[in-house]
């Protein structure tokens, strides 16, 4: 009985994740065209674009190979499952015992892994540049990111992300200057991951400028739905790895009655809401750095992480 | 204004060609007409007409000594047959005809990245071809001519009042600049004293332009940088101009309000009314925006030492308006050789040294200083009194010099015995801007080409014709 409700809360866990993920695109556009003085799409435009492309025949570049046709469904599962496995509202899901945070960073690499491929695969000069770019700037996000997975999991003694923040959740963590290490470097990756500003634009119509968007140039219809619905997917996950690692607080844990599961998912809500929040604020306060620069900043995230785990070290000895 | 119109021959028209290459004289606009090229240069300050008779449609290429002269040469032969002797680039351009040849490019690593004519964004067709090695950019070489209209055919035989629709449209942001330019040498060609109010109302309307321009353009460039909120505000503040110039010339881009002999109409009786709020607006709102664009350090990362044009390229290609003045060179036709009623007004122009995108921003934004103490002296002083004069009907031949947005506007006309326009040419300042964006472009990486271009914002349409 107990698998039962276990696997019950991870189904409703991985399709809530789905279901709110372009929600969550959404009212960051809003919320940016709000701080512009725009009236903004409606909130629920990112579903609308979904359906429109769904419904939409895919157009195949003649140059196309079967990486470019597989690639679309590859980063949708991945990004999903990796989605999957972090807890949003409640901790003890059956999928995570499976697989760590470790193991969500290698999913996370391996969708980029097929885009670069596709971008690379359909031969347009645009998709080789953003394949290098993306390339360049995931050779230094992953290994901040695992610095940061690192840091927390040598805290919580496992890597596994609901014990990671059943742990944050005790008294004896308490604040630690690692922890503030960390959580910045981890930002800072996700802004670098989710293309976002000051790293990549998501909204320009600039080619040159472009990375993430420079890769998929060439998807349309259902291949582009997937693309675009795995990337609100991953903006919603760092945003809950986020939340899940360094703000715990309200997470229901396995065995608790329903009452506390749906206290639980509004708690997620005002979580993602504010994560949004200070992302909209943030990329409307700050312009897009040079190419070049893209380096520096994720430079700093690394050694960020690096300090977090030396620091660690340096405390626990004395 | 005065400018004498000599018929060369073909040693002194080579004489011409080494006084530009010194850069002793600047090259205004290089045209043909079928058997005849015509050549407008400045000499200390002055500007002169040159004509060739071209013997069997031949004439000694100024190219050869003086590169900004290229492009128009290639031009002239694409649409009159004209051909430069000597010229060191033969291709066409301007007629799309066979496959163009571009540059060849050797060595190692290197790839090129073909960009447009048609864009991902709301801009004019063109075509980009990037040779790059790796991010960095080797060399930019541009293909225009994509907008061709036949400006100049369809002028040849206008009645005066059609060709200054015709000249309002050669670049819908620059139409108050071109009708001026096209009026100014009617005016001259056919002795017409326009009413002082015209001239100052004229003048009133060429600021409001380059107001609502400046205002567009950098916002635009701080949203190639994605700053998205400056553009926001910049848009917000180009509506305003363009509403009160809607109020007060009858059209937001103030299409047809000039017109040879004066002005289409006089302002509306609260037209002075909605431009002292649009100024006191302007005045509160643009030093906080010129705040934030100078205080935002991640937009002046990308502006600074981006896309760098040193002084000499300026010179040599006598870059007219912010691509010039960012670069060093201080020139401004409403100065230098200078019209009414600007003699009468106080304005500085603002130069730097700097050359890059930031020069190239702080430029407008100075020159948007500089309109808004223009517009306030028109409306303290504007005279009364009638704004139109008819124009007389017989023939002569004009030039005019008058300062757009984006820089000097020539225009050259030649009236027919019928009152109708014989040869008109109308030369966009971005000839002489759009191959000083390949060289500004090089050694920089492709990235930040968007962020450069926009700062130059050179015309398709008005250099196509």
């Amino acid at each position: 009985m107990a698998i039962a409700i276990d696997l019950l809360v991870q189904l409703v866990q991985m399709s809530v994740v789905l279901a709110l993920a372009p929600l969550l695109t959404g009212f960051v556009r809003k919320l940016k065209a709000h701080l512009l003085r725009r009236q903004g799409p409606p909130l629920i435009q990112p579903y609308r674009d979904l359906l429109r492309l769904l419904r939409k025949e895919v157009v195949l570049a003649e140059s196309a190979s079967w990486v470019f046709r597989v690639a679309p469904y590859l980063v949708f599962a991945a990004t999903w499952v990796a989605a999957a496995l972090v807890p949003t509202f409640a901790t003890g899901l059956v999928f995570s015992y499976a697989a760590d945070m470790i193991a969500i960073v290698a999913l996370l690499g391996s969708a980029r892994f097929m885009l670069a491929l596709a971008g690379l695969d359909v031969g347009t000069s645009f998709g080789g540049i953003g394949s290098s770019r993306e390339m360049m700037i995931a050779s230094l996000a992953e290994p901040a990111m695992l610095m940061v997975v690192f840091t927390v999991s040598l805290m919580a003694g496992s890597t596994q992300l609901s014990s990671i923040a059943a742990s944050m959740q005790s008294p004896e963590v308490g604040l630690r200057v690692s922890l503030a290490l960390a959580l910045v470097g981890l930002v800072m990756v996700a802004i670098a991951e989710n293309a976002r500003i000051p790293v990549d634009n998501p909204a320009t119509h600039l080619e040159l400028t472009m990375v993430h968007e420079a890769m998929i140039l060439e998807y349309s219809g259902r291949h582009l739905a997937l693309i675009e619905a795995a990337s609100y997917l991953k903006l919603l996950l760092y945003i809950s790895v986020i939340a899940c690692v360094f703000f715990p607080w309200g997470i229901a844990v396995s065995g608790q009655g329903a009452a506390a599961y749906l206290a639980a998912i509004a708690v997620y809500g005002v979580k993602l809401a504010a994560g949004g929040f200070l992302l909209a604020v943030f990329e409307t306060a700050i312009a897009k750095m040079r190419v070049f620069r893209v380096p520096d900043f994720l430079g700093a995230a690394l050694m960020l992480g690096f300090l977090a785990v030396l620091l660690l070290f340096v405390t626990r000895a004395g | 204004m005065d400018w004498p119109h000599t018929i060369v021959d073909r040693e002194a028209w080579h004489q011409a060609a080494e006084r530009l290459r010194s850069t002793e004289w600047s090259l205004l606009g290089l045209w043909g007409e079928p058997g005849v090229a015509h050549m407008a240069v400045m000499q200390a300050g002055q500007c002169a007409l040159l004509s060739l008779a071209c013997e069997e449609n031949r004439f000694p290429s100024i190219g050869r000594l003086h590169a900004p002269a290229i492009r128009l040469e290639r031009a002239m032969r694409d649409l009159y047959g004209l051909e430069a002797e000597g010229s060191p680039d033969a291709r066409p351009w301007l007629r799309h005809e066979s496959p163009y040849p571009f540059l060849p490019v050797e060595g190692e690593s290197l790839h090129q990245i073909p960009v447009g004519p048609v864009h991902a964004g709301i801009i004019e067709p063109g075509h980009f071809r990037f040779t790059a090695n790796g991010e960095t950019i080797v060399r930019l070489e541009q293909r225009l001519g994509y907008v061709h209209k036949g400006i100049e055919s369809l002028m040849a035989g206008a009645s005066l009042e059609g060709a200054a629709k015709l000249a309002c449209r050669v670049s819908g942001d620059s139409s108050v600049a071109f009708a001026l330019a096209f009026a100014q040498a009617v005016e001259s060609a056919l002795g017409v004293e326009v009413p002082a109010r015209a001239v100052w109302l004229r003048a009133l309307a060429a600021e409001l332009e380059r107001l609502a321009n400046h205002f567009g353009d950098i916002g635009a460039v701080c949203n190639d940088a994605a700053f998205a909120l400056l553009h926001a505000h910049f848009g917000l503040l180009r509506e305003h101009v363009l509403r009160a110039a809607g109020a007060c010339f009858g059209h937001r881009l103030m299409m047809d309000g000039v017109i040879p002999g004066g002005l289409q109409r006089d302002l509306p009786a609260d037209g002075e009314r909605v431009l002292l709020e649009l100024l006191a607006l302007a005045r509160k709102r643009f030093p906080e925006l010129v705040e934030v664009y100078d205080d935002t350090a991640s937009l002046k990362d990308r502006t600074v030492d981006a896309g760098i044009l040193s002084p000499v390229l300026a010179q040599q290609f006598a870059a007219g308006g912010y691509v010039g003045r960012a670069s060093g060179r201080k020139f401004d036709a409403r100065r230098t050789p200078g019209y009414a009623p600007y003699d009468q007004l106080q304005f500085e122009i603002p130069v730097v040294q700097a050359g890059d995108v930031n020069a190239r921003v702080w430029i407008r934004i100075q020159e948007v200083g500089q309109s808004l103490g223009i517009l306030e002296q028109i409306l303290r002083q504007l005279p009364s009194g009638p704004v139109c004069e008819p124009v007389a009907r017989h023939a002569g031949e004009g030039l005019a010099l008058v300062e757009g947005f984006r820089g000097d506007v020539l225009a050259w006309v030649r009236i027919g015995d019928d009152g109708r326009v014989e040869r008109c040419h109308l030369r966009d300042p971005s000839w002489f801007q759009w191959p000083l964006l390949e060289a500004a472009i090089e050694g920089n990486i492709v990235a930040d080409f968007p962020l450069c271009n926009k700062s130059f914002n050179c015309s398709y349409s008005g250099h196509d014709l």
